[in-house]
């Protein structure tokens, strides 16, 4: 008996749209954000990511709507990531229905505004979501930084470090993305995930590049991550969550079935 | 109509908790309120809670709520809900030491957070789905089988002095306290209404139950 470990499917909504772009392009229409998220609940999964990607500001009324909307049917962990940069807006999603908020670039602008979310809302509700990329050369020890503007824009901020100070300022738990690999298919950023999870306390999801079921596994195996996200192998209708699951407890990890 | 009142004391995700209930209710209204007389003429009360106890018990003593929750704790179905839980035993580790609420004599403790990196499967807080384990019948298990998982956030657990009020334990590092329940309280640190179809059962048998065991 232990706490199982959780596959999370993420949902990438642009205008109230489910959508996933391979590294931010080729967007591809997966459908509506309602009836996606009860098809996972119906699957199993533990819990259901958010990710507001609308570019427009005032387009951002959308998400809340669709988080109201699926709070009154799936009851299930949620979690809301993108465009959230004040305590308001975490206020907004947590009135709507979500359990939980992601904070990635209003994080690196002012650190302090992860202690100040934690403190108002708790620990539990805010998620730190990083997205690294692995900037040691070939041959040399690995290295990981943090990138924004989907991964075009570097902080000079090392990936472990600021995982390291997120925990130590609040956050509850760490959403981790190897821009990398996001998009890729070809596998989680294992090394990466590993260094994050051993330097952290909290719960790390791993993130970016799952393509087979047996990425999600090594992951938890490999990657020690606490649970892991994956978004076009659930969408496209490649893989259910429940077989996720069955692969993953065939393997000896304990899931929740 | 009846009413089951949950108590809004400033704290956390109130809707999940209502929504769960609206879902599950059929001949009782849900309102989520902090009227002490809502919470007296309602048939039932929910005390939910994410967060600190420090604000918590704060808020509930601003509210002038802690002196109505005692009387709640002697008179009808009380359900308290993670921290909501944890409000309900005399004491906690929490921000230093915090007096809580003393129905349920018991402290409130902190997992360990300071495991040896090899035993770093222990993450603090526990997030995620767990067994829970019924330790006796009760209206409030009804139709959940026993070992099913529920979901938890959490890095304190209820600690209660008398051992024959926990309903239920959960390993993380050792077995917890995961539900209690003394007379017309049941309380749970993890989310029934974040708990999918067992956690919904859960809700469904509060509503049905009439405070007796």
């Amino acid at each position: 008996m232990a706490l199982a470990k959780r596959i999370i499917p993420c949902l990438d909504v642009d205008n109230g749209r489910v959508v996933k772009g391979v590294k931010f392009v080729d967007i591809r229409d997966a459908g509506d954000p309602v009836e996606i998220a009860k098809r996972y609940d119906q699957q199993g999964a533990d819990e259901l990511t958010f990710l507001d990607i609308t570019a427009t500001h005032n387009n951002r009324d959308t998400i809340v709507h669709v988080v109201e909307a699926i709070a009154s049917e799936v009851f299930i962990p949620l979690t809301v990531g993108g465009g959230i940069r004040k305590l308001e807006d975490i206020r907004r999603m947590l009135n709507a229905g979500a359990d939980k908020v992601g904070i990635n670039s209003a994080a690196i602008l002012r650190p302090e505004f992860v202690r100040e979310a934690a403190e108002k809302f708790g620990s539990q509700c805010i998620v730190v979501a990083i997205d690294a990329k692995c900037t040691s050369s070939k041959g040399q020890p690995e290295t990981w930084e943090i990138f924004t503007h989907g991964g075009r824009k570097a902080t000079g901020l090392n990936a472990i470090e600021w995982a390291k100070k997120m925990v130590s300022y609040g956050a509850g738990e760490i959403l981790l993305t190897s821009m990398d690999r996001d998009g890729t298919k070809s596998g989680f950023d294992l090394a990466l995930t590993r260094a994050v999870s051993q330097a952290v306390n909290t719960p790390v999801i791993a993130s970016g590049g799952v393509g087979k079921l047996q990425d999600l596994t090594d992951g938890v195996k490999i990657g020690q991550a606490d649970a892991v996200l994956a978004a076009s192998i659930f969408h496209f209708g490649e893989h259910s969550v429940g077989e996720a699951k069955a692969q993953m407890a065939s393997q000896g990890i304990e899931v929740r079935i | 109509m009846r009413h089951v009142a949950v108590i809004d004391y400033g704290m956390g995700n109130l809707r999940s908790v209502s929504k769960a209930l609206e879902a599950v209710a059929s001949d009782v209204t849900v309102k989520v309120t902090a009227d002490p007389k809502l919470i007296q003429s309602a048939s039932h009360v929910v005390l939910p809670g994410v967060g600190a106890i420090r604000d918590c018990i704060d808020e509930l003593a601003r509210l002038n709520l802690d002196m109505i929750i005692q009387e709640v704790a002697q008179t009808k179905p009380l359900l308290g809900i993670c921290l909501g839980m944890q409000a309900l035993l005399s004491h906690s580790e929490e921000n230093n030491g915090i007096n809580a609420l003393n129905i349920i004599p018991g402290r409130v403790r902190q997992f360990d957070v300071a495991l040896p990196r090899t035993e770093r499967d222990f993450k603090v807080p526990q997030m995620g789905w767990n067994q829970v384990h019924q330790l006796f019948s009760h209206p409030l298990w009804k139709d959940i089988k026993q070992d099913s998982r529920f979901y938890f956030v959490h890095s304190y657990y209820a600690e209660p002095k008398d051992k024959a009020v926990t309903a239920a334990t959960t390993d993380y590092q050792h077995d917890f306290t995961s539900a209690l329940c003394k007379d017309n309280i049941f309380a749970a640190q993890f989310h029934p209404e974040k708990s999918q179809h067992d956690g919904l059962q859960l809700l469904q048998n509060f509503l049905n139950w009439d405070g007796q065991s």
